[in-house]
């Protein structure tokens, strides 16, 4: 209570306001295009160009929009196709991120830091450069088109191996003694011992694995023609090239449903995922 | 059961000597402990018998066997953590049944679900499950099967980690300072049940511990380390009476012995301070030698004055009242040097700080050193240097 009712010095109550003045720009700034997407989405044609801007819609759309999102193309298929191949990857990635990172925080074996420092750069490396020669790949291999050549590239994930070995390293070194004296070979030590312990790191890990690849945009666009491998940002694609024109109203529908499951797993997960951006800043 | 044979391990990491040429014998069904400051090698010594660490040369045995090419699971001993390292997300009962299960259980029985329908598997899990049981009864820990380590006291988590040692029955018991992790009150009552425990299984037990009440209250023998090597390894009390070295003696006992730098005269008797002491040392070990007196060595007289040569004019600087005894700090009068005398509480009732007072030492009990901190034996009999030792404390 006592702090409660503590005044604050002037120039204190300006910091603070100047501070709350600009967190309040960037959020309105960070927030309108989602607000406007919403918005268009529940309006009828003749609305969304009218000249005065408003909230909400004098006649809701609602079912027009919606309903034409979800018939005129399959965006149930494109919200399936997104879970299955993020569910797909994280997967993956968690099967070899971590017996990968378990080697890199607790194993000694020469060249272990020089690996690292690989690991370390490959976080530099941005996906467009290797798309090219993956593309060649995934042509040799002749898996074009199909899931495997969306999961594939990602089934190894730099960052979460990094992310695992941050966390492994602060798990005890007698954890590890006592399972080897137990009898514990290193595989089990990883999926007995470690795994348990680092399931907050891998929460975190799989919200902001699902994230980037819910979004991914730039490699099913080039692996994938057919439609109903589309993942949902491939798919919204196909609404604004629909040959009738684009028609905004159910696009922003699908915009909408395809932001909705990142919303709500943000809000479901929020510490974990403020976990996963800060672990890597930590020891 | 198993006596275990450590014989010229040498380990360094990196350019840092952590173990210099140490050799170790612990008979079967021994307790040892590792005594030594932080950073003398002990805990490294003791991984290396479990395995978790590889020596650079030298040779472990265990039993019969010479286990350095073994892994940790093949040694057949069981280690007790500092940290107690029980798993976070494992129940009590888990935690302890692990290593019967990782033991007894193939591969494929192993597997959820499907190792539950193996033929066999439900007869060992029943086992298993009876053992867990018995082996926490055992250590008044039966109700707390179901717990996770995290809702566990201190003293809890140092019996489950016991119980999970205790279980498989191991040749040997390696321990890593298991009760530094306990409040003092806990840690007395937990000597007492390790000493019972070890007497009660008989199985060889090596103790590792900076703590010298600990090692010299439930030890067989205790092998000092200093430096990575075994300063000296011996009885607990021929450890206190008869340190074969200055670091020794200076790291045994508390409060620690008193070091006054001597002199060696030509009749035999020694100059310490201005006092003369007789004593009957070896002619080698030159002529500057050091004398270590115990504080309960110490007789102290009021009065700085004393007639006899061998009394040491002193002041009283403070006084620690222990209850069951009662510690006088002085400053000896000539050279300043800080010494402690160890007294009964009624024979320190006339002393207060600032006071003067004179102190002389039992010279039978006193321990001579030389330059080089090496110890002096006297010519005395055998008997006279144990036995006043062992009737002082009654």
């Amino acid at each position: 209570m006592d702090r409660m009712t503590r005044r604050m010095s002037p120039a204190a109550f300006a910091f603070a306001a100047f501070r709350h003045a600009v967190l309040g720009l960037g959020s309105v700034l960070m927030l309108a295009p989602f607000v406007l997407m919403v918005a268009i989405s529940l309006k009828p044609p003749g609305e969304i160009f009218a000249p005065v801007f408003t909230l909400l819609p004098e006649t809701w759309a609602i079912w027009e929009n919606y309903g034409a999102a979800f018939q005129r193309q399959p965006l149930a298929r494109f919200l399936f196709n997104g879970f299955a191949i993020t569910f797909a990857i994280f997967a993956l990635q968690a099967l070899t991120a971590l017996p990968c990172a378990y080697a890199l925080a607790k194993l000694r074996w020469r060249g272990r830091e020089t690996t690292f420092v690989f690991v370390l750069l490959g976080l530099l490396i941005p996906p467009q450069v290797t798309a090219i020669p993956l593309y060649i790949l995934m042509w040799q291999l002749g898996i074009l088109d199909t899931y495997a050549a969306i999961v594939m590239p990602s089934a190894i994930s730099v960052f979460g191996i990094f992310l695992m070995r941050q966390f492994f390293r602060t798990v005890p070194d007698d954890l590890i003694h006592a399972a080897r004296l137990d009898g514990l070979g290193e595989f089990a030590i990883v999926w007995r011992i470690m795994l348990p312990t680092a399931i907050p790191a891998l929460i975190a890990f799989g919200i902001l694995s699902f994230v980037w690849n819910w979004n991914e945009f730039f490699w099913p666009l080039i692996v994938v023609q057919s439609e109903e491998l589309a993942p949902p940002p491939l798919g919204i694609v196909f609404f604004a090239n629909a040959e009738a024109g684009t028609a905004y109203g159910p696009l922003m529908a699908a915009a909408t449903v395809v932001n909705a499951p990142l919303v709500l797993a943000f809000l479901f997960a929020q510490r974990w995922f403020i976990d996963g951006v800060t672990m890597t800043g930590v020891k | 059961m198993a006596e275990i044979v450590i014989d010229g391990l040498i380990k360094s990491f990196g350019a840092t000597p952590v173990l210099r040429d140490v050799s170790l014998r612990v008979a079967d069904g021994e307790f040892v402990s590792l005594l030594g400051p932080s950073g003398c090698g002990k805990t490294t010594l003791l991984r290396i018998v479990a395995g978790l660490e590889t020596q650079d040369a030298g040779t472990v045995r265990i039993g019969a066997r010479a286990v350095d090419d073994l892994a940790p699971k093949a040694r057949d001993v069981a280690m007790v953590f500092q940290s107690y390292a029980l798993y976070p997300y494992m129940t009590v009962a888990e935690n302890i049944g692990l290593p019967l299960q990782m033991r007894r259980l193939s591969r494929a029985q192993r597997l959820p679900l499907i190792g539950a329908s193996l033929p066999g598997t439900r007869a060992i899990r029943a086992d298993i499950e009876a053992e867990i049981v018995k082996t926490a009864e055992g250590l008044g820990i039966g109700h707390l099967l179901d717990r996770r380590p995290g809702q566990l006291s201190g003293g809890q988590r140092q019996r489950v980690a016991l119980a999970r040692a205790m279980v498989r029955h191991p040749a040997a018991f390696l321990m890593d300072e298991p009760l530094s992790n306990l409040d003092a009150k806990l840690r007395v009552k937990a000597r007492a049940e390790i000493a019972g425990l070890h007497r009660r299984l008989g199985a060889t037990f090596v103790y590792v511990t900076h703590d010298q009440t600990e090692a010299m209250t439930m030890s067989d023998r205790v092998a000092v380390m200093m430096e990575g090597r075994i300063a000296q390894f011996a009885a607990p009390q021929t450890l206190y009476d008869d340190p074969e070295t200055l670091a020794v003696a200076a790291f045994i006992g508390a409060p620690e012995i008193n070091v006054l730098p001597a002199k060696r005269r030509g009749d035999g008797a020694v100059e310490v301070a201005g006092a003369v002491w007789s004593a009957a040392l070896p002619d080698a070990g030159g002529a500057e030698l050091h004398a270590g007196v115990r504080p309960e060595s110490w007789r102290i007289a009021p009065r700085a004055a004393h007639a006899d040569p061998a009394w040491l004019a002193a002041e009283v600087r403070h006084i620690e009242h222990l209850g069951s005894e009662t510690l006088i700090h002085c400053a000896l009068a000539r050279g300043g040097h800080a010494v402690v005398a160890r007294v009964e509480p009624a024979l320190a009732a006339g002393f207060r700080a600032g006071d003067g007072a004179s102190l002389a030492p039992d010279t039978t009990k006193v321990l001579y050193f030389g330059a080089d901190g090496a110890r002096l034996r006297g010519a005395r009999p055998m008997a006279a240097r144990i036995q006043p030792a062992l009737a002082h404390h009654g």
